[in-house]
């Protein structure tokens, strides 16, 4: 087996507010193996943009604040590193992409300029070394004349360009792990298509980690090799891709599936999931799913189900699982 | 670029012009003479006055004198000091009021873009609320209200400082720190929420995520987005600076053009007053100028020429 490259235990991430404590981020797992792609799926408000966050550390301190847990990166606790130490890895050894291109860049430096610095930050290099890398990352992603656009400003780039600029940036440092935080949800279909082909691209020549936090199923379906699919601040479900597209168990997972259009379904109408994600000031005890859940049992709404383990890979907290909820869970899904 | 400025070239003679022809006539309005004094003057004499210095012409005859006079750049000599001409006046008192003009507009500069900094680092802590209450009170007290409390603590009652003119570095403290401290309170105020905004913004969690040092994020990505308000609002500054100083230097008496634009207007001395009016008017038409240039370097964005091709 290949090695882990990232470990997430327990981790709780909370917001003081005025109007109380948010829970963003109750008790994930997870765990990231070398050159894969994991895929973070979920609704707005799931926790997944908070969990990537804190795996850099950039959890705005006040008010969010890691409460409990550990994130080891290749086996050293991140949640306990100092700034400084902090900052010597991000950028160089873990980066991130962020999802809106169009504001991710500092519109009043030249893209040269912002490509470099992480750069002449953390190695010591020249500005013309620098300069040079800079070049063969535009190449990388596959920016005509890198030459002459290093010298532009952003608004001189379209969207597309611009995510590949902040790709490119991400990578200048030969980072680990990549994080991309909905990569191409500000972008457009056909240029969604070539940046996530950039991404495969790129595994593939760096060897890089990725983890994908998305709620675009389709995204899912082209490039993870594992999937996690999170509700209310918990991972519930992960497994293959294989695993979860064709064997889903959750039933969050299956109505996430069942409310996006497949090609060869014919005639049937999208089944949404009802209601929304609970509130996080006061979640619900038991699974936070109960309230939305077509199959849910008396026992759903006050205890929390237990891990399920079906493979290897594939894990699920549900209570369906249970071998005293299999004439039930018939009983639903017929 | 070069016909932007041969443009506001254009502009800025326009609006000079402008300005003088309104203060010729403005002037030409006021009651009285630069001969009109209390005692009473032989009339073949004031006859002869009135004539050397062409008052008895037609109004339309002196304004196209004092079109000429603005043109060649000669005021002709001062009505109530004969030795001396307008030029020279605004030979000597130009440099002082320079001098007192450039330190206010540093030292409003610098400490207001500061406080404004540190105020949005330290957001709703202490330090914010003790820049923020400064600058209030900076923008509540009228400059002159300011003078008068700095020159009778600081000078009268603590003897620190001088009270009056301008002959050393210590003179100056008084007078530039009332003159500051105004202008020096709405750029912090300015900064600070420029600042702020600047600080949610999208990129520079992006400048975090590279795992950039603190000041290179606040001092390269920040602060130049945040200063772009600022550099707005300069412009109108200068110009409030600049009416600051007519008071100022009459508070401190201190030798520069204010004073003689304020004795000029007290005692009718036309000329004094056409050649520190269209002075005035002409620098700060300048440095409004200037400003709009600097924002084409803060922006790329903005651009000060058009030219076809890439957006």
């Amino acid at each position: 087996m290949v090695n882990k490259i990232l470990e997430i235990h327990n981790l709780h991430i909370s917001f003081t507010t005025f109007g109380g404590e948010v829970q963003a981020v109750r008790g994930v797992n997870l765990d990231l193996y070398e050159g894969e792609t994991l895929a973070v799926v979920g609704e707005s408000g799931c926790g997944k943009s908070v969990t990537a966050s804190s795996i850099m550390g950039l959890i705005p301190t006040p008010p969010g604040h890691i409460k409990e847990g550990s994130i080891r990166f290749k086996g050293e606790d991140m949640t306990k590193l100092s700034d400084r130490k902090m900052r010597g890895i991000r950028g160089v050894d873990i980066s991130m992409i962020f999802q809106d291109p169009m504001t991710a860049l500092n519109p009043t430096l030249t893209v040269g300029d912002q490509l470099t610095e992480g750069l002449r930050q953390h190695r010591k290099v020249t500005k013309k070394e620098a300069d040079a890398q800079a070049v063969d990352m535009l190449n990388l992603v596959g920016i005509p004349n890198p030459d002459e656009r290093m010298k532009q400003y952003p608004y001189q780039f379209s969207g597309g360009m611009r995510q590949r600029i902040v790709i490119a940036m991400a990578l200048i440092c030969e980072p680990e792990l990549l994080i991309a935080d909905e990569p191409t949800t500000a972008l457009d279909v056909t240029i969604q298509a070539q940046i996530l082909q950039l991404f495969d691209k790129i595994q593939k020549e760096t060897g890089v980690s990725i983890i994908l936090i998305t709620h675009d199923l389709g995204v899912v379906a082209k490039v993870a090799d594992r999937i996690a699919v999170m509700y209310a601040g918990k991972v519930v479900e992960t497994g293959t891709r294989r695993e979860i597209f064709y064997e889903p168990q959750h039933p969050y997972t299956k109505g996430l599936l069942h409310s996006v259009p497949r090609l060869d379904q014919k005639g049937e109408k999208l089944i949404p999931i009802d209601g929304t994600p609970p509130d996080l000031f006061s979640p619900p005890g038991g699974c936070p799913f109960t309230a939305r859940c077509p199959a849910a049992m008396e026992v759903c709404s006050r205890v929390y189900p237990y891990s399920t383990v079906r493979s290897e890979t594939h894990e699920v907290d549900c209570w369906l699982q249970d071998e005293r909820a299999k004439k039930h869970a018939a009983t639903i899904q017929s | 670029m070069v016909t932007y400025i041969v443009k506001r070239f254009v502009y800025m003679i326009v609006t000079v012009f402008i300005i003088a022809t309104l203060t010729f006539f403005l002037m030409n309005l006021i009651p009285g003479s630069p001969f009109n004094e209390e005692r009473t003057t032989n009339a073949v004499v004031q006859q002869n006055l009135e004539e050397h210095y062409h008052l008895h012409e037609p109004l339309a005859v002196q304004y196209v004198l004092y079109l000429k006079s603005i043109i060649t750049l000669d005021f002709g000599p001062s009505i109530k000091q004969p030795t001396e001409t307008v030029n020279a006046l605004l030979g000597r008192g130009f440099p002082i009021s320079a001098e007192l003009g450039i330190w206010t507009v540093l030292i409003a500069l610098i400490s207001g873009v500061a406080l404004g900094v540190f105020a949005a680092l330290k957001h709703n802590h202490v330090i914010d609320y003790m820049a923020m209450t400064i600058a209030v009170l900076g923008i509540s007290i009228p400059n002159f209200v300011l003078a008068t409390m700095l020159i009778q603590q600081l000078a009268v009652q603590l003897e620190w400082l001088p009270a009056a003119t301008w002959s050393s570095p210590a003179h100056m403290v008084l007078p530039v720190l009332a003159l500051a401290t105004g202008p020096m309170a709405i750029i912090a105020r300015l900064t600070r929420s420029s600042m702020l905004e600047t600080l949610t913004q999208d990129y520079i969690k992006t400048a975090r995520a590279k795992g950039l040092s603190p000041y290179k994020i606040i001092v390269k990505h920040a602060l130049k987005n945040a200063l772009m308000p600022v550099v707005t609002i300069m412009g109108t500054l200068l110009a409030g600076i600049l009416t600051g100083t007519f008071v100022i230097e009459k508070i401190f008496a201190i030798p520069g053009m204010g004073k003689y634009f304020v004795e000029g207007i007290n005692q009718r001395d036309y000329p004094v007053i056409m050649g520190t009016t269209v002075f005035y008017s002409a620098f700060l038409v300048f440095m409004l100028f200037l400003v709009d240039i600097a924002y084409g370097f803060l922006d790329p964005r903005i651009k000060l020429h058009k030219e076809g091709g890439s957006s």
